[in-house]
């Protein structure tokens, strides 16, 4: 299939591509952005790994044509952490066991990135009913949920930054 | 040393800033300049023999490189020795629906798969054998010449007098369970790139290079020698991050080899990744499983004898066969005293992909009978489940009657703690119409005594390298596969060396770079690789110690290394103070001013402390070089019996877990919803809580998933399941809340007292589960998962009530389960057109092999 160029916008900076129309964004990401941190875990949109967020909405990077997000805003998990250190969430989860194999990891850092965002104190059911959009085969999610408490709590005392 | 300043804290896994950012690198992210794309080509029938394979017409696509086929290598493998039955691609059979046949090279996934519809092969479709004790039965066809009755392998044991034992027995319990098969599901699709580089001095290829997802890349280095029958010492096996493994990657799996075949054809680095599909073909989880359970007790609730027949579904290879028939008999002593044990086991072989190790190896299934069949005698007795274990421990230490020697057992105390937490006293039996409580027990080993390659070899070696710069590098070949082996291992270094976290760098698993260590499995890498790194540490420290010594003019035994900081007991508090202090500037001035500030120390004589960089620099002036070596091979005494099989079930130490699960059943839906499931677990000690804590809820939640909803549905030896949608592993919203309770035995042998903590909560949910149905409802189930559909069925046969049969007017041939869930759609001509390569379809096509 003859390439087209597009212009994506990834993490706030905008790259000029050269790719098929019928490339994914996942792939667009991976091989030719070298953004690998967005994962392929199934072919089928049914685990969550590769969870971007496109104009501050989460979607499944999978089953996203490349070309369809031109002149939206691409966030993956590479453009998370905040001023060059670890954001809240990505700190807490490493302290609080949230990530094992990790490979989920990314998906999960979109997902309760964009849960904060638009509900900053959820509730246990909310946190649930939002982590039920990707799946971990290590954690059995539940220190997942004390991540995010202390994520919160740490976002609001403002100390996330000190580490 | 009683308190420790790292081992027992609960810290942050040291790669989990790699996990949590996306720079992590597995596998799959990695790529070589000139890489090619590799895709297999699977077979579509579960039995045929391959008459013919043409693969002209893909080697002349534009952009295909290399096209191979079983031809291309002929050598035979398989992770045991006595199961040397797999070949990279097939040879002259395939075995199962997703076997492999040929693998294309190609400079892109299109292009790759284009060229694998240009693949002609003809097969002679043959019988198919998709049942284990229908497969038992037969004599033609066999899917491996040499195994009669298609019986991988089969053992008889009797230990002690159990006929006599059953006839003194007061009662005497019979049943048969059934576990069905399940997978590892682990989330990163399995992933290998190959690549080879030339030799200098012949010109031709020379050293292979292999990165892959596995548990196990000395094994993998082994047998990639022997299928390219290419000098180990020229295969370098590295292994990046792995994503989850659960026992789904400690073999060799077909994809690893492939990869390097199609790299030594393509004569170009090839990269191979599953899809989420062909992980589902690969396989090696745990077989559908039927146990024939016997046990007779006493009045007063002792257990005189246990009785059980194994009939494991194997699949199509031996894989980990071998030892998982035989930890399902093995595992039988250790948990309980249990006096006289007769374990007949059969692996059979089936058309189906094959089934191998996962967590919880081979004592999940037989578990979950073991612990329902003592459910049922305590209501038949009317003692208490807990104190129907209780009546039963081991007394160690001791060797049960089938040759496990049991040193620390915190089952005891695990009971306890259940019973406490969840107020089981209490609560049992009153909870109200449909909600129960359900008790279950496990244990697991800590590392197999004996290798799989028999040998009296060590099992974990690690070398610790420190220099001037005064970092610690271990180098160690145990697999980080997710479960905080590096962590495991960076604590113990530093733990022993008194030094930071943050000095100990770990390089692991790269077989060019790393001592062996022989894999990430049967639990074993914290007690052997954790005792490995606990004797080189000190082998360094003894150096250092000595070095320092000298410094301080005081005896080697006097001196404390403790908070980047080596200083003398006898001096007290006080300098541990200062010691402190010179830590936190002591960093700084080793990098900086390292040269100017030894100068000073130098000229200032002895004194009661030493920086820990100051020590290092001591050290190296003295020896020369400071590097240190620990190996771990386990003790003849854990070795086991000397009958035949007798090798698989030791363990230098046993895990033990006590759960309770919290249920409740709607009798009109049978659905089973688990509300909290208590699960404490002797992990000897605890070194790393948040980690420990971490697979103790992970293990219980896999049972779980076990318990009641995961399962492999196959059709005519087709999966009808293999997505992650349809294979439904527990999402956020189905997860229970898990109280883990950590219980610290302190084993003699392990590293500070530890013990395995990562696979022997599974064992215990789903028996768990099932007795907590049977307290909600009074039903007993005998076959899992636990589906709405089994449990209704039940419901309705206790109250005598005519069955409702859900599957009506669905094509009748098609698994129960599968029709439960709708699997009408094909039937009469309702649905889609099946797949032409759909052996369903066999009959009515003339030709397949996909040309179109």
């Amino acid at each position: 299939m003859k390439k087209e160029l597009i212009e994506l916008k990834v993490n706030g900076r905008t790259r000029e591509l050269a790719i098929e129309p019928s490339k994914l964004l996942l792939d667009v990401l991976r091989e030719d952005l070298q953004l690998t941190g967005s994962k392929r875990g199934c072919d089928d949109s049914s685990c969550g790994a590769c969870t971007v967020l496109v104009d501050g909405t989460p979607m499944l990077s999978c089953t996203l044509l490349a070309a369809s997000c031109e002149g939206q805003e691409v966030t993956t998990v590479e453009g998370i952490s905040e001023h060059g250190s670890l954001a809240a969430i990505q700190k807490a989860y490493g302290d609080w066991g949230g990530a094992q194999c990790g490979y989920c990891t990314p998906g999960f850092m979109i997902t309760v990135k964009h849960l904060l965002s638009v509900n900053p104190n959820p509730s246990e059911q909310e946190i649930r009913d939002a982590l039920s959009s990707n799946l971990c085969r290590c954690t059995g999610y539940s220190q997942m949920y004390e991540a995010i408490k202390a994520a919160i709590e740490a976002e609001q005392k403002g100390t996330a930054a000190a580490n | 040393m009683s308190d420790f300043s790292i081992i027992g804290k609960p810290i942050a896994m040291v790669d989990a800033a790699g996990k949590t950012t996306g720079a992590g690198k597995y596998t799959d992210d990695l790529s070589v300049p000139g890489m090619l794309v590799g895709k297999i080509l699977h077979s579509p029938y579960p039995h045929a023999r391959i008459k013919r394979i043409d693969t002209r017409r893909a080697k002349v696509l534009d952009g295909v490189v290399a096209v191979v086929a079983g031809a291309d290598a002929p050598k035979t493998y398989g992770i045991l020795p006595v199961g040397h039955d797999e070949t990279a691609l097939a040879v002259d059979k395939v075995r199962y629906v997703g076997d492999n046949v040929a693998c294309v090279a190609a400079v892109d996934e299109p292009t790759a798969e284009k060229a694998l519809e240009l693949i002609d092969v003809d097969y002679e479709v043959l019988p198919a054998y998709f049942d284990p004790e229908e497969s038992m039965r037969t004599e033609t066809d066999l899917i491996h010449n040499g195994k009669p009755h298609n019986i991988e392998k089969d053992y008889h044991h009797v230990f002690g007098e159990p006929e006599k034992a059953f006839a003194e027995a007061d009662y005497v319990a019979e049943g048969r369970f059934i576990a069905n098969e399940v997978t590892h599901a682990a989330m990163e699709p399995h992933s290998t790139l190959a690549s080879f580089e030339l030799d200098s001095h012949t010109g031709n290829l020379g050293r292979l290079t292999v990165w892959s997802s596995t548990q196990v890349p000395y094994y993998l280095q082994h047998k990639l020698s022997l299928v390219l029958e290419m000098p180990m010492f020229q295969i370098r096996v590295i292994k990046p991050l792995v994503g989850g493994g659960f026992g789904g990657k400690s073999e060799v799996i077909p994809l690893e080899i492939i990869a390097a075949v199609a790299a030594r054809a393509a004569r170009a680095a090839v990269k191979i990744t599953y899809t989420r599909e062909e992980v589902f073909w690969a396989h090696r989880g745990r077989p559908r499983t039927i146990v024939d359970l016997k046990t007779g007790v006493k009045h007063d609730g002792r257990i005189t004898a246990v009785k059980a027949r194994v009939v494991q579904d194997g699949g199509a290879y031996c894989s980990y066969g071998v030892v998982t028939i035989l930890y399902s008999g093995a595992l039988l002593g250790a948990l309980y005293d249990i006096p006289n044990i007769q374990y007949d086991g059969y692996r059979v072989l089936t058309n189906k992909p094959a089934c191998g190790a996962m967590r919880g190896h081979g004592t999940v299934n037989v578990r979950f009978a073991f612990e329902s069949q003592l459910d049922e005698i305590s209501a038949k007795l009317g003692i208490d489940p807990a104190e129907m274990r209780r009546r039963n421990l081991l007394k160690p230490p001791c060797v049960t009657i089938n040759g496990l020697r049991v040193q620390s057992y915190g089952l005891p105390e695990c009971i306890e703690q259940v019973v406490g937490r969840s107020g089981w006293k209490q609560r049992k039996g009153k909870l109200g119409k449909g909600r129960g409580l359900g008790l279950g027990c496990s244990h697991y080993v800590s590392g197999a005594a004996n290798s799989i390659i028999r040998s009296d070899m060590p099992h974990s070696t690690v070398n610790i390298k420190i220099d001037r710069d005064g970092g610690v590098v271990v180098y160690t070949g145990a697999s980080e596969i997710g479960q905080g082996s590096d962590t495991m291992t960076a604590q113990i270094a530093a733990e022993v060396l008194g030094c930071s976290l943050s000095r100990v760098k770990v390089v692991a698993a790269d077989t060019d770079l790393t001592p062996i260590d022989i894999g990430s499995y049967s639990s074993r890498v914290t007690f052997m690789a954790g005792n490995a790194t606990l004797r080189a540490a000190e082998e360094v420290k003894k150096q250092i110690a000595s070095a320092a010594a000298r410094k301080m003019n005081c005896a080697v035994e006097d001196l404390v290394f403790r908070d980047d900081s080596v200083f003398q007991k006898s001096a007290g508090k006080n300098s541990r103070v200062t010691s402190i202090e010179a830590s936190a500037s002591g960093r700084v001035e080793g990098q900086i001013l390292r040269g100017s500030l030894q100068q000073k120390r130098k000229e200032e004589g002895s004194k009661a402390w030493m920086s820990f960089e100051e020590a290092v620099v001591a050290a190296i002036d003295f020896h020369g070089a400071l590097t240190g070596t620990g190996s771990y091979a386990p003790p003849p005494e854990a070795r086991g019996g000397k009958h035949k099989g007798a090798g698989v079930g030791p363990s230098p130490a046993y895990s033990y877990s006590a759960q309770v699960a919290e249920v409740s059943v709607d009798e009109d839906t049978g659905e089973v919803i688990v509300h909290k499931v208590w699960a404490s677990h002797d992990c000897g000690r605890a070194l790393n809580p948040v980690a420990v804590e971490g697979q103790i809820i992970g293990s219980v939640w896999m049972g779980l998933g076990q318990a009641l909803q995961e399962e492999m549905v196959w059709k005519d030896g087709m999966l009808m399941n293999p997505g992650l949608l349809e294979y439904r592993s527990p999402s956020a919203i189905e997860s229970p809340e898990i109280e883990p309770i950590i219980v610290e035995s302190i084993d003699p042998e392990g590293p500070f007292g530890a013990k395995e903590c990562s696979e022997g909560s599974l064992a215990a949910t789903i028996p768990a589960i099932a007795n907590a149905i049977y307290d909600a409802v009074g039903i007993r189930l005998h076959e899992a998962p636990f589906t709405p559909e089994r449990v209704l069925a039940a419901l309705r046969a206790k109250k005598n009530a005519k069955p409702i049969n859900m599957t009506e007017g669905i094509d009748p041939t098609a698994p129960t389960r599968f029709r439960e869930h709708g699997g009408s759609l094909w039937f009469r001509g309702k649905g889609p057109e099946r797949h032409p390569l759909d052996p369903a379809r066999r009959d009515t096509i003339v030709e397949a092999g996909g040309d179109d």
